[in-house]
């Protein structure tokens, strides 16, 4: 099965040096989801399927073109090939263009997991359906909207023509719920979320009760006076903010001056505590793989480090205009769009306290679990942001009465800077792409409400 | 596809029972190219073609997909999506040939446009909006094109087909002065062909320009309880946000969201009135029929402020024992549909915007939001103003940067006290469910008493 697929990768690129390609690379996958929504304990949906396809990049004269199709046959391939040639004639001729120099691999631990094999979809739906009972089951929960299990079995193989011909195979397993407390205007929600390799990996009972637990706590929740005072953002919060921020890091913003970070390597740009790094090969990391969308082995690299700008996140071309190696970089959404440069995995390194002790450090303060409108809130260039926040207030050094209406502005590097420290323990979570992060202490920003 | 073929896959996904069962086909094109920095990159397309099954089974759908189209393939996928289903076991109605609307009109097929020329196109884009000013620094624009033929066959009957072109311009440009950095975009676009470019297209850039350069001038925004009047065209994402997706029927049949149970109440103003309109022609939120085959229509959701219809698909009409509403939708063939709107938008009223901003002593004129988020359960809103302005003495004054509106839908249909008669439509992206899909959003210039501001300033 991986040979078929790097096979058609092969053809691809043989098909495309074959139009007049002077290099050309493909990316071919081939994956099995299913996705199982329960409700009210009865399923609600399943869905069951498998789906492939094929992305070609040719490269002629320094100009690049991009096709892709489902159609995996001798002639589609043929068609992909020839749509990509003609596709590259319409671009500009780019300088810095062209396949990694030296494409590789990396060996990554445990990417695939033969557990899945070992469930039924009738075990799946017993999964979700637990996850639901989960969170129906703590007291004050007026309803489950979603208890969602999903999953994905799927390989990808690439070739080049400078030689490279590469696949692995990979699982994942995720499932979440949304549960509600409270009715009418005092209705609030919460999210429970866990991922695995395999469905094994998932706790049904902890991901309920999560969802439960975060929608209870905000149970009455009202608009507090403005303030100016620290704050604690949870995990899912941080990990939404070190997305944005891994999205500015990467050298294709910073070099077309899209991005804050543009010029300040070696600069002080956070507090000592926040440490942040890219990691493609990480063994948990959901986005992780032996080489990236085309074809460079993946690695770890530090962004962030005592306080100080370490790097940027490149794929060769941005590398080449820079002057420096690839980070394997290139993501690849899937075979629909060619790589472009993004974070892989990112690890925001966990400190030594746990929550409780992170509030008592914070006195008096708010702590947020929920922001909305980060993305169209956030200047990539300023840094300027205004998002909208719920959560509670930090009492005493104690968790106080939930909040909501908030609105939280400032400035990114401003807010970085400003890292009092980072808790614990640091938690996978499919926020801001693939993060692992942990509660993250701000001393001070401005909040406001009434 | 053969109506007959259609027909054994029907019949074989219901073997085990089931109460309904679709076969959806599709065949996918697109093309898209950029310009960045003053060059054309990331030219690329391609084509996508397959099939999925659905059987619905009480409240239950089971759900399965394939690339491509030979019997062989749906006949398989009619036998894995069925195996799961127990219940009666019912016998399809006949299928007759499916046939295309022809609801949205093309003249010019994008794909018969050589890329050359929309290679072109991004360049005059490029100029017009560097024309603009000194101050602008950078300039990005995109072209896009698909074309979607689809075809859907029920057990109930339904044959219907579908052939969907969409096209869409988008600018943004990066102005600045002095180390003050602000952007701008601006988008168009529309279920309709090349032809839709043929009147001054690089208008998209000369307006993302303009916000850019005036956001230069900004000031911080002010914050508190104000009077709020919100442009037109994008301005319709507020309606789209914070009252739309909670009218969504399976939003409201799970009681997560703050519209159910309250048909026929009173939620706005007599002079208020909002649709769902799929049936616009060429209006980028359009289609022919849905994506169950049910044709499009214009749905009155709110009238004269009374709250009169939700919005459904198939599944969650049958559950209210009422008709779908054509608001069956899905990204693709591989995924399941569910309700969404379509083209969401406020009837226009009487007035100017000048009237409407002329009754306002100090407030805040948004025109345009960076996006916005809701919780459809309770309706609560953040919305990013991208482009605004304070109103003092009834006039507009000076633009404001980093402003927020902050509210519920149902505070902010209770607090509309004037609506103006310059309905406009612009071009989103909604997701849901894992799902993007296009969506129109729209209304004239409309007034709110009071809203939340969020603001940097005092």
């Amino acid at each position: 099965m991986m040979d078929d697929l790097e096979a058609t990768a092969r053809r691809g690129v043989e098909a495309a040096i074959s139009e007049g390609a002077s290099d050309a690379d493909a990316w071919c996958e081939r994956s099995t989801s299913r996705e199982i929504r329960v409700y009210d304990g009865e399923v609600e949906s399943l869905s069951d399927a498998g789906s492939s396809g094929l992305g070609l990049r040719a490269f002629i004269d320094g100009r690049s073109g991009h096709a892709y199709g489902t159609d995996l046959s001798e002639e589609g391939v043929l068609a992909v090939a020839a749509a990509a040639q003609a596709a590259a004639a319409v671009a500009d001729p780019d300088e810095f263009g062209g396949l990694p120099e030296e494409p590789g691999v990396t060996e990554v631990e445990g990417l695939h997991s033969a557990v899945m094999a070992q469930w039924s979809n009738e075990d799946r739906v017993q999964l979700a359906l637990a996850v639901e009972r989960a969170a129906r089951a703590r007291e004050g929960v007026t309803q489950v909207e979603n208890a969602v299990y999903s999953d994905s079995e799927g390989s990808a193989a690439i070739a080049s023509s400078r030689g490279l011909t590469a696949s692995y195979e990979a699982t994942s397993a995720w499932a979440y719920a949304s549960a509600f407390a409270g009715a009418g205007t005092d209705l609030m929600t919460g999210l429970g979320i866990g991922l695995g390799r395999d469905p094994g990996a998932l706790d049904p009972e902890a991901i309920g009760g999560e969802a439960a637990e975060r929608a209870l706590e905000l149970v009455g929740a009202r608009r507090p006076s403005s303030r100016r005072c620290p704050v604690i953002l949870d995990a899912f919060v941080a990990a939404s903010f070190a997305g944005i921020i891994g999205g500015m890091l990467s050298a294709d913003a910073v070099q077309r001056g899209r991005s804050l970070f543009a010029g300040r390597e070696g600069q002080e740009v956070a507090g000592p505590a926040f440490v942040l790094a890219d990691d493609g090969r990480h063994p948990e990391g959901p986005s992780s793989a032996p080489f990236d969308g085309e074809g460079s082995a993946t690695r770890r690299t530090p962004l962030i480090e005592g306080g100080l700008l370490s790097g940027y996140l490149f794929d060769a071309r941005t590398a080449r205009k820079a002057g420096r190696a690839s980070t394997a970089n290139a993501a690849r959404g899937s075979y629909r769009a060619p790589p472009a440069v993004g974070p892989s995995n990112l690890l925001l390194e966990p400190g030594e306290h746990d929550l409780e002790q992170l509030v008592a450090q914070a006195g008096e303060g708010l702590y947020v679990t929920e922001v909305s409108g980060l993305h169209s809130g956030v200047n990539s260039v300023s840094g300027s942001f205004s998002v909208g926040a719920t959560g509670r207030l930090i009492e005493g050094g104690e968790l106080g009465r939930p909040v909501r209406e908030i609105t939280i502005a400032g400035d990114l590097v401003e807010m970085l800077r400003d890292v009092r420290a980072v808790g614990a323990p640091g938690r996978w979570v499919p926020f801001g792409g693939s993060v692992k992060a942990a509660p993250v202490l701000i001393g001070e920003m401005a909040i406001s409400g009434s | 596809m053969d109506p007959g073929l259609a027909a054994r896959v029907i019949e074989r996904a219901l073997r085990h029972g089931g109460d309904l069962a679709e076969l959806y086909a599709e065949d996918r094109h697109g093309f898209s190219v950029s310009l960045d920095d003053s060059r054309v990159e990331r030219p690329g397309g391609g084509t996508e073609r397959g099939a999925s099954v659905r059987v619905v089974a009480g409240a239950a759908s089971w759900f399965g997909h394939v690339d491509g189209l030979s019997e062989e393939a749906l006949l398989d996928l009619a036998d894995s999506v069925g195996q799961a289903v127990r219940g009666r076991r019912r016998s399809p109605a006949e299928l007759g040939p499916a046939r295309a609307t022809g609801a949205n009109p093309v003249a010019v097929r994008p794909e018969t446009v050589e890329a050359a020329r929309k290679a072109e196109l991004l360049r005059s884009l490029d100029e017009r909006a560097r024309a603009a000013a000194g101050e602008v620094d950078q300039v990005s624009v995109g072209y896009s094109e698909g074309r979607r033929i689809v075809e859907v066959f029920n057990s109930e009957g339904v044959a219907a087909a579908d052939d969907r072109t969409r096209i869409r311009l988008s600018a943004q440009v990066v102005a600045r002065r002095e180390g003050r950095v602000e952007t701008g975009s601006h988008t168009c676009g529309g279920h309709a062909g090349f032809e839709l470019f043929d009147d001054d297209p690089e208008e998209v850039a000369a307006s993302a320009a303009r916000k850019a350069l005036t956001a230069l001038d900004a000031v911080d925004a002010p914050s508190g309880r104000l009077p709020v009047v919100v442009g037109n065209g994008f301005g319709g994402v507020l309606l789209h946000e914070a009252v739309g997706h909670g009218l969504e029927a399976d939003a409201v049949q799970k009681g997560a969201s703050v519209y159910a149970g309250r048909i026929g109440e009173q939620l706005a103003e007599p002079g208020v009135t909002a649709y769902d309109d799929g049936e616009r022609a060429n209006e980028w939120g359009s289609d022919g029929v849905d994506d169950e085959g049910t044709a499009t229509r214009r749905t009155t959701v709110i009238e004269e402020g009374r709250l009169t219809s939700y919005l459904y698909d198939l599944v969650r009409a049958r559950a209210d024992g009422t008709d779908s509403t054509g608001n069956g939708r899905r990204q693709s063939f591989r995924h399941l549909p569910v309700p969404r709107m379509t083209n969401t938008y406020f009837a226009p009223g009487g007035a100017t915007p000048e009237e409407l901003i002329e009754g306002v002593e100090r407030g805040l004129y948004a025109v345009s939001f960076g996006g916005g988020q809701v919780e459809p359960a309770t309706g609560e809103f953040v919305f990013g103003v991208s482009e605004g302005y304070l109103i003092e003495n009834g006039k507009v004054t000076a633009p404001v940067r980093g402003a927020t509106l902050v509210g519920n839908g149902l505070e902010a249909l209770r607090a509309i006290d004037g609506i103006a008669d310059d309905l406009d439509i612009a071009t989103g992206y909604c997701g849901k469910a894992g799902q993007t899909v296009p969506a129109g959003v729209g209304q004239p210039h409309v007034r709110l008493r009071e809203l939340t501001v969020g603001g940097t300033g005092a």
